[in-house]
């Protein structure tokens, strides 16, 4: 589903992103074919791991359950899951993703530090979809 | 001053959860604003759709299909798609071709029929799409990107849920006095406070509802208003339909991700700033000029980030705005005097004209309670998905 978008494990499981040699650009998700920065005109990109721990930008969670492509068991009683913005420094990028389970807007603040690490997105009887999830480190701004 | 359309005609069929089709809607907002300028359908020499991607294959060709509707007469036909932008995109196409002396009358229409609850991107395995990728590798549904901001908003600013509130008591008690607005009630904060949370810290009552809806309107050439006796039409003066600047920092609907800003330093200002900017700059306005502003407030707290992005106020200062009553009727800066998305909900191609409409009524004096005294000059402000901007200025 996104493949290359992470890759690793335990504290080696990092985001994957690319630049470009050119200019140095990063992207995520991962920019392969061209540079999107409009005063380059290269086309190479190299992979790179971006950096495990940056700042909560912002946070929110989803109290009603999606609608597809969002995988749900609608049997189940819906349980909210708290999504998480979270600015790297050194790329200066921000990136969206799902924080551990259990962890609620009342466990964040803006500013405060998180680092990134594998988690499970959905998994059914054939296959585990894995993807990364945002775990705040307990250090606040 | 060059480069001036004439707004002959506005027209909207009620916004609501009427269960027809979307054709149905288009047609009827179309003969309301044929009938508003006095025109004939056969007086149009060209007809510009707004497309809606929700009502199946009709929908991709939105031009054609109400150009059948009202009856094949062999008008010049355009249809456009840019998200929520899609409205002021179809009446930036209007202009254009009546500028470029293509055609003297364009009818503009732009309807659609809401499914129910969150919008969602279309079916299949679609992993090249980024609005596909965002619900199904996060579930992040456009309330939760309006979560985001307003959590921001509340951390940089000092914004708090009671402002938020009252963005939505405003627009509601201004939506109460308008006939097209599907919500015609007014709201108390104690009710939106007592609404279920949706996306931290946004409730229910503080994001718009999808609908059904209809907006058109007929535009033409100075001078062919002039030889139909319209001595003094609204006029748009500016139509921004800009794009962000690379690289865009905040974080926005659909993306997983802003633009890394490692190697070239953003511009100053947001893409939303950019928007408003664009639309000043083509116009020879500024924001102390207007008289009025309707902007997307699909959500509460994204309306007081407009204040900011229109230069309404300084950069921090949308709350403050709110409770000096600049922005309420009476005030410094209406806005969103039509009751906004918080009072008609999203009927996504038609919500850009339907703001020019609002705007139409306001300039000429014909907006009943709503009224702005002396209204003179006016301005939309929204932003389609994957980076459409949409601003239009019109003036009396
Ligand atoms: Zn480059």
């Amino acid at each position: 589903m996104v493949t290359g978008w992470f890759a690793g494990e335990g504290d080696d499981f990092t985001l994957l992103g690319t630049r470009c040699s050119a200019c140095g650009s990063v992207f995520f998700p991962r920019e392969d074919s061209h540079c999107r920065n409009p005063g380059c005109d290269s086309g190479d990109l190299a992979e790179i791991p971006l950096s495990r721990r940056g700042r909560v930008w912002s946070y929110t969670d989803s109290r009603y359950r999606p609608p597809s492509p969002y995988v749900t068991v609608p049997e189940l009683p819906w349980e909210p899951y708290t999504l998480i913005a979270v600015e790297l420094a050194a790329e200066r990028i921000v990136v969206l993703g799902q924080a551990v389970p259990g962890v609620t807007v009342a466990d964040l603040a803006v500013g405060a530090e998180v680092e990134v690490v594998p988690g499970v997105l959905h998994e059914d009887g054939e296959t585990i979809w894995t993807t990364w999830h945002w775990r705040p480190t307990g250090v606040t701004a | 001053m060059t480069g001036e359309v004439a707004v002959l005609g506005a027209g909207m069929h009620p916004w609501g959860k009427w269960g027809r089709g979307f054709v149905e809607y288009g047609v009827a907002a179309a003969r309301a604003a044929l009938a508003d300028a006095g025109l004939e359908w056969r007086d149009v020499g060209s007809i510009v759709g707004a497309d809606t991607v929700r009502g199946g294959y009709p929908g991709y060709v939105a031009g054609a299909t109400f150009a059948k509707a009202l009856g094949w007469q062999g008008a010049r036909v355009a249809s456009v798609y840019a998200a929520c932008a899609s409205g002021a995109q179809a009446v930036a196409a209007a202009r254009a071709q009546i500028l470029a002396g293509l055609a003297d009358v364009v009818l503009v229409v732009g309807a659609d029929a809401a499914p129910k609850g969150f919008f969602r991107p279309a079916g299949g395995d679609r992993p090249d799409d980024p609005d596909w990728l965002r619900f199904r590798v996060l579930g992040a549904t456009n309330p939760t990107y309006f979560g985001l901001y307003a959590r921001r908003r509340m951390a940089v600013h000092g914004d708090t849920v009671e402002d938020f509130a009252q963005v939505k008591v405003k627009n509601a008690a201004l939506g109460a006095l308008n006939p097209y607005a599907r919500y015609r009630k007014r709201v108390s904060a104690e009710e939106v406070a007592a609404s279920a949370v949706v996306a931290d810290p946004l409730r229910l009552l503080d994001i718009c509802a999808t609908s059904d809806g209809g907006a058109a309107l007929v535009l033409s050439s100075m001078e062919f208003a002039r030889r139909r006796g319209v001595a003094e039409p609204v006029r748009i003066r500016a139509v921004s339909t800009v794009t962000p600047t690379y690289p865009n920092t905040v974080l926005d609907l659909p993306d997983i991700a802003t633009d890394s800003a490692a190697a070239v330093e953003p511009a100053d200002g947001t893409f939303r700033a950019s928007i408003a900017r664009a639309a000043y700059e083509e116009a020879g306005v500024g924001p102390e000029d207007l008289s009025l502003a309707e902007v997307y407030d699909l959500s509460t707290a994204l309306e007081l980030q407009w204040y900011e992005d229109l230069a309404l106020c300084a950069e921090g200062e949308g709350a403050k705005l709110l409770r000096e009553g600049a922005t309420a009727p009476g005030g410094r800066i209406p806005v969103n005097t039509s009751g906004g998305l918080a009072s008609f909900g999203e009927a996504v191609p038609a919500q850009a004209i339907a703001q020019v409409c609002e705007l139409t009524w306001q300039l000429r004096g014909d907006a009943g309670a709503r009224q702005v005294e002396h209204a003179r000059v006016g301005i939309t402000a929204n932003q389609g998905l994957f980076g459409h901007g949409s601003a239009v200025i019109t003036v009396r």
